[in-house]
């Protein structure tokens, strides 16, 4: 009891921060209202994209249009939620810039856990609807033996698919430290990734195997899960089974992460105020 | 009339200085636009190769081209509805401009054509040469070749003269962030970035091209691609020329509305 009410007094700054975030948000109706139908909107246009696509084409890479669906869903709500937690790291490079990322370093919290909680962005839960719908509807429109490794396969899809996108997003705030002016290069693999994790990965050539199925395991967010559940034929590098190694996949991009975040802070000197 | 000409000139060439100085931007949009490039390409040439051409006519030569002159393009023709002006409009700060003795809209413009010219070297040419090296199309004849640059500038003048109005919107509304992001999703979608417009089911082709989003990339494509021959060319260069006049006239009359509403705050 002492404990948790311990762990409820360190835990208080985060969330006063947090909830005047979120109260800040809404304050601007109109505004707020707009945010999230247009990142609604967003959402439906990269599933239409995705549609129109095997609309023409009926079968891409051995999967079909209801078979991406499931895909589409398990990637978009993993990525929407890390990007709720995490995403605003995109802002380190205008802190740096602006040396306001030397106010961080004068209170007596983690770096990390300051710059997570210093903002949260509400119309990204937007996108986490058109996911989690995208989801379900993928969930009952495709043949699912339902058994209880089924449901596991679907759990543990969703929380590693969650911690690999929330990993390449700090593993790219760890090389901004480096890059400043140059953050566009790591929206390569965090958005790139974003889209990667939609798509077949059955149809990629060696070399993106490489780069979004082990270097940024985004194939494990979605599709490898996905072949697994629904038990369609694997290809020659991704076999049928791989979409079990799911949380391999995300401990690697946790360890990646880590080290890129340790080497950046250290590499930092300080905005010379 | 000339010296008016050498102002805008003298604008261009700054844009396209001022864009010269963001190089390490400039390589990191490019691994974006390669990487996402690479993925397009193994998604449609599958695609390609389970429909056997049978894909709004397009096979593996012509997709490429589709795919490496849209991302060589991308970082000079404005489907992200971002602009300067947009946030000099919201601080009040336009005003100055508006008693300089030049066109607000003329002077956004030409800065702009000068940047993206710029972009078109350090994000333009390596695309393009990943194209040539995995074998993709040309512009078909001598008219293609020569119609090609044309389409390609007005293409990049028409999404200017469009993110424009959206920074002139600003007169009357608080915040133009919602309509950018309506607008950053659907030029995208109906400019044929994500996948020709094509290959859109009939219905949705028409919607498209009954927009100005096609004429900022879609067009420019299909002439540089060689996938428009012939009569073709002339027809979309004439149909990028009319939204251009189109959206150049909407904005000027916006502008001469939006000064009247304009308050600055302050003395």
């Amino acid at each position: 009891m002492a404990e948790s009410s311990a762990l409820a007094v360190r835990l208080r700054p985060y969330r006063a921060v947090l909830v005047s975030r979120m109260r800040s948000q809404r304050s601007y109706r109109a505004s707020f209202r707009i945010d999230v139908v247009g990142t609604m909107l967003v959402g439906v246009i990269e599933l239409a994209e995705i549609w129109v696509l095997f609309h023409g084409a009926g079968q891409i890479g051995g999967v079909s249009f209801t078979q991406m669906l499931l895909v589409f869903g398990l990637a978009e709500f993993s990525f929407s939620i890390a990007d709720l937690f995490f995403g605003h790291c995109d802002s380190l490079p205008t802190y740096l810039r602006a040396g306001t990322l030397d106010v961080f370093y004068l209170r007596p919290q983690p770096l990390l856990l300051q710059l997570v909680t210093s903002d949260i962005s509400l119309r990204r839960l937007a996108r986490a609807t058109v996911g989690a719908v995208c989801l379900v509807a993928g969930l009952a429109a495709n043949d699912v033996e339902w058994s209880v490794g089924a449901v596991v396969l679907v759990a543990l899809a969703i929380v590693s698919g969650i911690v690999t996108f929330s990993a390449l997003f700090v593993t790219a705030a760890g090389l901004q430290f480096f890059l400043i002016d140059g953050a566009e290069l790591t929206n390569a693999f965090v958005y790139g990734g974003r889209y990667a994790a939609t798509q077949p990965a059955s149809v990629w050539p060696r070399g993106i195997v490489v780069l979004f199925g082990m270097a940024f395991p985004v194939a494990f967010t979605a599709y490898l899960p996905t072949v697994t559940l629904l038990g369609l034929p694997g290809s020659e590098w991704l076999p049928a089974w791989l979409g079990w190694c799911a949380p391999l996949a995300a401990l690697w991009a946790v360890g990646v992460a880590g080290l890129a975040w340790r080497v950046g802070v250290r590499h930092y000197q300080g905005g010379g105020g | 009339m000339r010296q008016l000409g050498r102002i805008y000139g003298r604008l261009l060439i700054a844009g396209f200085r001022r864009q010269s100085t963001y190089r390490l931007a400039a390589l990191g949009g490019l691994a974006a636009n390669l990487t996402f490039g690479l993925l397009k390409l193994a998604i449609l040439s599958a695609a390609v190769r389970t429909t056997s051409g049978d894909l709004g006519g397009y096979d593996l030569a012509t997709m490429s081209a589709y795919i490496w002159i849209s991302q060589g393009l991308l970082g000079s023709v404005n489907l992200y509805g971002r602009l300067d002006l947009v946030d000099r409009v919201k601080t009040g700060d336009v005003a100055v401009e508006f008693l300089r003795p030049i066109d607000l809209q003329a002077a956004t413009l030409a800065t702009e054509l000068g940047r993206g010219l710029f972009t078109l070297l350090p994000r333009g040419l390596p695309p393009l040469l990943v194209g040539i090296l995995v074998g993709m199309s040309g512009p078909s004849g001598w008219l293609g070749w020569l119609a090609g640059p044309i389409s390609l500038v007005l293409g990049m003048l028409t999404s200017y003269a469009m993110v424009y109005l959206i920074a002139v919107a600003g007169f009357w509304l608080v915040d133009v962030r919602g309509i950018q992001m309506l607008y950053m999703a659907v030029a995208g979608f109906l400019g044929g970035l994500y996948v020709p417009i094509w290959i859109f089911p009939e219905w949705l082709t028409t919607l498209a091209v009954a927009t100005p989003f096609p004429a900022m990339l879609m067009y420019p494509v299909d002439v540089l691609s060689g996938r428009a021959e012939g009569l073709e060319i002339v027809g979309l260069l004439a149909a990028q020329a009319g939204w251009l006049l189109v959206l150049l006239a909407v904005g000027q009359a916006l502008t001469r509305a939006g000064r009247r509403v304009l308050e600055v705050q302050g003395g």
